[in-house]
């Protein structure tokens, strides 16, 4: 079988409390394959956003070993994770985190200031506009945050996630702001995105209907994974 | 091509709050505009001083006799009188750096009678007919001024100046007019240019000038004794013109003499002995050379040993020169501290807007972290953001400075000069608070764990 794209040996993370240590990930094992959809699923506070913002250098664990692409990125400097969040990875957060007062397409763009190989700012546009073309905005590129509904806002951010083409897709609960239908189509969207970009994405959520759009789960609780659906799809 | 993207993400982000990036600028507004009227009014100062100083002369020396020892005891300053008539015409033929040279006597309080008018010149200046080279007066406004020949007979003619004109001839050409100077009768033969007020503010178009002759035989008789006859004054040390404005009162050794006793005893007028000597040197670059001439021509009549002191000191208008602009130039920087303080004030409001502006922006900042800026763009975007509200704070502030001190030109008449070198220290000066009190902010920013500020509420 081919090295898996993620591989987490023994993961801990533990937030430290004043004098004590507070154990949230207790050793974690998961294997994170190119091209699937992963869902982390679990009762609150199990730990699922504390693995995912490991998973996406976003934190720093506490101990055991992470390998991307068979690369030992356990302990990598505040710059060499910058700059692989930049490249590989895209984030798509519950509450949007949209820069207020700059419209749609603008911060689409804006991960693209930090990139490291710019193209031409005519490339850099039109390509931000195919993206919200196809998360269906292509009407509103000018539309600021507050002119638009949570389902619009997170279709923007989701076209900013993908401006610079990662190769993985983290959604810490992307539809918890939202209702039951836009949860759909941005679900849908995901989907599509999986399969027809080839796109690995992991997605938070507790709701087990979001976890039955995934191609596979793994159930966290206490720090432990305590259980996976493998459903292939 | 980075920094332009940059400085254009900083003036979006800027952009997005207006109210509050203008009334941040105010505080560097103000201080540089205060620095550039400060620095326009001090640089018009000095400039109106230069422009005085070169009217005065900046190639004038005075020779005065100084306290001569005579078996160890000090006479004290002109306690003898050893400049002569003879040292004068042996500067003049020997110093090569030296235009032109002048006895020099003046007196004050003289009064000044034409026809049912009587005026009393500030001061009546006596010399010969090289005076008016050496004080630089250039060409009579109208008439002549004396010549050798009216010098050598102690002719009884006057050159007067426009203020005298005024007062006492003013609707009528004064040339060949009668004048009488403490009762004795001159003609006037000429009128003196203006010159205007000198940097003391001395008007020194209220002067009438005589042959030195004339001054010393007929006009030292009577009223107080002539300035530079005021002997033991240490006051006379500097130069004529302080001693102007501060007149020495001489308290003499001897009591006065009263009209009677004038008369009776004559003056023990040492005939060829002269309190004072002014000469010009041929260019003020030249003023050094022409003491050195005059030092050892001077020196080698009197009879000096080497190693002796001097019986004569010769001071020039550096000196003068020097005080003046150090005076104008302390002015300056003091009105400059002031302003820098609230630079520093201004730039304490900038750190303080910044630090709100961080904290209000804690969750862009994770989430640009979170798309992979790295601390160190996190810290130039800040300190750009501070360095442009800077800047451009600096450029209103120049403009405002520029126009407050062109309406000070205006509505009060002092002269303004402008001064390129403020508008740049300016434009410097803001940029280095925007990066001094920018930084920590920045750096705070910087120092910002990703998830954290994303989480921050
Ligand atoms: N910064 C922190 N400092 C201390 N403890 C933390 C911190 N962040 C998270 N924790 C703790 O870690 C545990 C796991 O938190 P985490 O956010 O990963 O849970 P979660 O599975 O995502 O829950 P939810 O479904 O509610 O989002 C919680 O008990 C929480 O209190
Ligand atoms: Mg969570």
């Amino acid at each position: 079988m081919a090295t898996p794209l993620i591989e987490l040996r023994g993961l801990e993370k533990a937030y430290r409390l004043g004098d004590v240590d507070v154990p949230v990930l207790k050793g974690i094992d998961m294997e994170i394959h190119e091209g699937t959809l992963l869902a982390l699923m679990g009762p609150s506070g199990g730990g699922k956003s504390t693995l995912m913002n490991i998973l996406g250098f976003l934190d720093v664990s506490t101990g055991g070993q992470y390998l991307l692409d068979g690369r030992d990125v356990t302990t990598l400097s505040a710059n060499a994770r910058a700059d692989l969040r930049n490249e590989r990875i895209g984030f798509v957060f519950q509450n949007f985190n949209l820069l207020a007062r700059t419209s749609a397409l603008k911060n689409v763009l804006m991960p693209l200031e930090y990139a490291k190989h710019r193209k031409s700012a005519r490339e850099e546009r039109a390509w931000a506009e195919s993206l919200l073309q196809r998360v269906g905005l292509g009407e509103r590129m000018d539309y600021q945050p507050s002119q638009m509904s949570g389902g619009q806002q997170q279709r923007v951010a989701i076209a900013r996630a993908l401006v610079n083409r990662p190769k993985i897709l983290f959604a810490d609960e992307p539809t918890g702001n939202l209702d039951s239908k836009t949860s759909e189509e941005v679900l849908r969207m995901f989907q599509e995105l999986n399969e027809q970009e080839g796109i690995t994405i992991v997605l938070v959520t507790h709701s087990a209907e979001v976890g039955a759009f995934a191609k596979e789960a793994y159930h966290i609780k206490d720090g432990l994974i305590v259980g996976g659906t493998y459903t292939e799809k | 091509m980075f920094l332009l993207a940059q400085i254009g993400s900083a003036f979006v982000s800027l952009r997005r709050n207006v109210l509050r990036s203008l009334l941040t600028m105010l505080g560097i507004v103000i201080g540089v505009a205060v620095v550039i009227t400060m620095m326009e009014i001090g640089a018009g100062a000095s400039k109106s001083i230069q422009a005085s100083i070169s009217n005065m002369g900046t190639n004038v020396l005075m020779i005065w006799p100084w306290a001569t020892k005579t078996a160890g005891i000090s006479s004290g300053s002109g306690g003898a009188v050893t400049l002569t008539e003879e040292d004068c015409a042996a500067i003049r033929a020997e110093c090569l750096a030296v235009e032109a040279v002048t006895p020099s006597l003046s007196r004050r309080g003289i009064q000044a009678i034409a026809g049912n008018r009587n005026w009393t010149p500030f001061t009546v200046y006596s010399g010969n007919e090289d005076y008016f080279t050496v004080q630089s007066w250039g060409t009579p406004d109208s008439g002549r001024y004396f010549t050798a020949r009216e010098v050598r007979t102690a002719a009884c003619v006057a050159v007067i100046g426009q203020t005298v004109k005024r007062e006492l001839f003013p609707n009528e050409d004064p040339v060949g007019k009668d004048l009488r100077l403490n009762s004795v009768l001159f003609r006037v033969i000429g009128v003196l240019p203006i010159k205007g007020a000198n940097m003391m503010g001395m008007d020194q178009d209220d002067t009438v000038i005589v042959p030195w002759t004339t001054m010393r035989n007929r006009l030292s008789r009577s009223g107080g004794s002539a300035t530079g006859a005021s002997g033991a004054s240490s006051s006379s040390s500097t130069e004529s013109d302080t001693s102007d404005v501060y007149p020495a009162v001489s308290a003499s050794t001897y009591p006065e003499q009263d009209s009677v006793q004038a008369e009776n005893y004559l003056l023990p007028v040492r005939f060829n002995n002269i309190n004072q000597i002014t000469a010009s040197a041929k260019t003020a670059e030249q003023v050094p050379d022409a003491i050195e001439q005059i030092t050892e021509v001077l020196r080698r009549r009197h009879g000096i040993q080497p190693g002796e002191e001097d019986d004569f000191v010769i001071r020039d208008m550096s000196e003068m020169l020097k005080t003046m602009t150090a005076t104008s130039g302390l002015m300056t920087s003091l009105l400059l501290i002031v302003a820098l303080l609230s630079l520093v004030v201004g730039g304490v409001g900038i750190m303080n807007i910044m630090l709100v502006s961080v904290t209000e922006r804690t969750r862009e900042i994770g989430l640009r972290m979170a798309v992979g800026a790295r601390g160190s763009r996190i810290l130039t975007q800040f300190l750009t953001e501070s360095v442009l509200l800077c800047l451009l704070g600096g450029l209103v502030g120049i403009g405002v400075g520029r126009l407050a001190s062109t309406i000070i030109a205006n509505v009060l008449g002092w002269p303004v000069s402008v001064s390129l070198g403020a508008i740049l220290i300016s434009a410097g000066v803001s940029a280095a608070i925007g990066v001094v009190f920018g930084f920590y902010p920045a750096w705070r920013a910087s120092r910002l764990n990703p998830i954290d500020a994303l989480r921050h509420e």
